[in-house]
């Protein structure tokens, strides 16, 4: 099944939280990737028929979503808010989401749900007693009851303990060749890369960038980087490095060399051989724009 | 109806803490009614004091507001409620259950209680328990109707209720006549009223004003409940 976002706008007054995003997502494991405050819940809340759009249409195989009780049938929300009543053991829980969804036999699917999160052992406990990570997998146990078709998890690699993501990845991962439609938000590069076939990447309520995670990540790294050098000479060095095409520019700072680098991996390449052969001893080496934000907001001014 | 949403609403608002409250006022209704009894001061007059100030215009609105308010608002503001609105479950059905577990609730521990106090003073006499035990009903299940659609409204739902029972109904209602037309306590008064034949008792509000008053406001609420819920928005936290 296929989610559909046409020209999909949304706003609060006069913020705008998703502007004008024309997407689709299909079969397989899609990563929404942006950083935090860059509308990925907005987005995922009216995939999920939580949010109307202001403007655009959301779709699932061309039915509307937005006022649509009948989706749920074939999508399972995973949200990011932590709530579950507390009162329910993981079993009466995901049990209860098995027989809200009719299911002719609920007893199994519940089984069988919990069992794919691997929360048999704490079944009988109740909800409130369980750490996040396992609050997270009865969650998930609960969307996948009745075998959706569409999975949408809002940051679902969030309070999971290293062995849990791994686990849940790999559930993912699994959905997904199985022909699945699958999206998940998170901000964090690493995830998305490791679990998704497809990345969309969302900056500042734009849509940035669209593609495989090794797309993705060539654009991210093959954007200008710029790195502070101190050093024995820094002039010297200057004059070295300008010499060659990686660099785009040197200055000369109070604290040392700032030089923006075009062509990242020849340029980490060069500046040992060039400092060795001007007979300059290299103090530092430090990225200065290496932090999530600066490759998002480069990622934007190029698509913009 | 929907069982499993009725059995989830139910644990959430009997479980724990929460029972005592539904439980503290009847018993301070019947703990009055028995006092009376044992000081001898039980006459229908009295009776009907009571029933009117306390089990009617004290215990009933603050019931209605814990349980109609108590069956959905607290799961709206910590997104529990999601569980059952991502699911293949008409809005408006998820609404009528809440609903009727609400009503259920109030029948419980306000009609019921307010029979026993008022049967405790003055047996079947005049009609008078039977009277308010009715009018409790019906008041209790309009409360619980309002005050749902009030949770589902607005996250201020408990103090909009309070100000709505307390300042609207009981003391701009006893200053300003015309007021008391728009008050569910005047309309359950009225009913009690008509079922009653003591002397004691009478109301401004006839019976053909009370019961569609009570049937559209009943049906209204519940009905524009499950609206709302088909256009229930998470507003993101980012």
């Amino acid at each position: 099944m296929r989610i559909e976002l046409a020209q999909v706008s949304r706003w609060y007054g006069n913020v705008v939280a998703v502007n004008d995003v024309t997407m689709t997502i299909g079969p397989g494991v899609t990563g929404l990737l942006g950083p935090n405050g860059a509308g990925k819940s907005t987005l995922l809340h009216m995939m999920a028929g939580f949010l109307a759009p202001s403007g655009g249409t959301v779709t699932l195989d061309g039915t509307k979503i937005w006022r649509n009780h009948e989706i749920y049938r074939s999508i399972g929300l995973v949200p990011e808010r932590e709530a579950v009543y507390g009162f329910l053991t993981g079993w009466q829980y995901v049990l209860s989401s098995a027989r809200l969804h009719h299911l002719p036999n609920p007893d199994d699917a519940a089984r069988k749900a919990l069992a794919m999160v691997e929360m048999e052992p704490a079944k009988d406990r109740r909800v409130e007693t369980y750490s996040k990570g396992m609050r997270q997998r009865v969650k998930v146990a609960a969307a996948l009851v009745h075998d959706p078709e569409v999975l949408l998890l809002d940051e679902p690699f969030n309070g999971m303990d290293p062995r849990q993501r791994l686990h849940l990845m790999d559930l993912i991962s699994a959905m997904g060749a199985a022909g699945k439609t699958i999206l998940f938000s998170s901000h964090i590069l690493e995830e998305v890369e490791r679990v998704a076939q497809h990345i969309e990447v969302l900056v500042a309520g734009r849509h940035a960038a669209s593609g495989d995670f090794r797309e993705i990540r060539r654009r991210m790294t093959d954007r200008p980087h710029v790195f502070r050098v101190r050093s024995s000479d820094d002039r010297r060095l200057a004059s070295a490095l300008i010499a060659d095409a990686s660099s785009g520019s040197v200055s000369l700072t109070e604290t040392g060399l700032e030089v923006q680098a075009v062509d990242f991996r020849r340029f980490t390449w060069l500046l040992p051989r060039v400092a060795r052969d001007a007979g300059v001893r290299v103090w530092q080496i430090s990225p200065a724009d290496e932090d999530l934000e600066s490759v998002f907001s480069y990622l934007i001014n190029r698509s913009s | 109806m929907n069982g499993v949403i009725a059995g989830i609403s139910y644990r959430a608002l009997l479980g724990r803490r929460r029972i005592w409250l539904l439980i503290m006022l009847p018993v301070v209704l019947i703990g009055l009614a028995v006092l009376l009894r044992v000081i001898g001061s039980g006459g229908e007059n009295a009776t009907i004091t009571l029933m009117r100030t306390f089990a009617i215009g004290t215990m009933l609105p603050l019931l209605g507001l814990i349980a109609g308010t108590g069956v959905i608002a607290p799961e709206i503001d910590d997104g529990t409620i999601i569980h059952l609105l991502a699911k293949p479950i008409s809005r408006p059905v998820i609404a009528q259950t809440k609903f009727l577990v609400a009503a259920s609730i109030l029948a419980l521990f306000a009609a019921v209680p307010t029979f026993v106090a008022a049967y405790l003073l003055v047996g079947l006499e005049s009609g008078v328990a039977s009277g308010f035990a009715v009018g409790a009903l019906v008041g209790g299940v309009a409360y619980a109707a309002v005050f749902m659609l009030l949770g589902v409204l607005t996250r201020h739902a408990v103090t909009i209720g309070i100000v709505y029972a307390l300042v609207w109904e009981g003391v701009v209602g006893n200053f300003v006549p015309g007021a008391r037309r728009f008050s569910i306590q005047q309309w359950a008064q009225s009913i009690a009223d008509q079922l009653s034949s003591s002397p004691f008792f009478s109301t401004e509000i006839t019976l053909g004003f009370a019961v569609p008053a009570l049937l559209i406001v009943t049906v209204g609420a519940v009905v524009w409940a499950g609206q709302r819920l088909r256009s229930f928005s998470l507003t993101g936290d980012e």
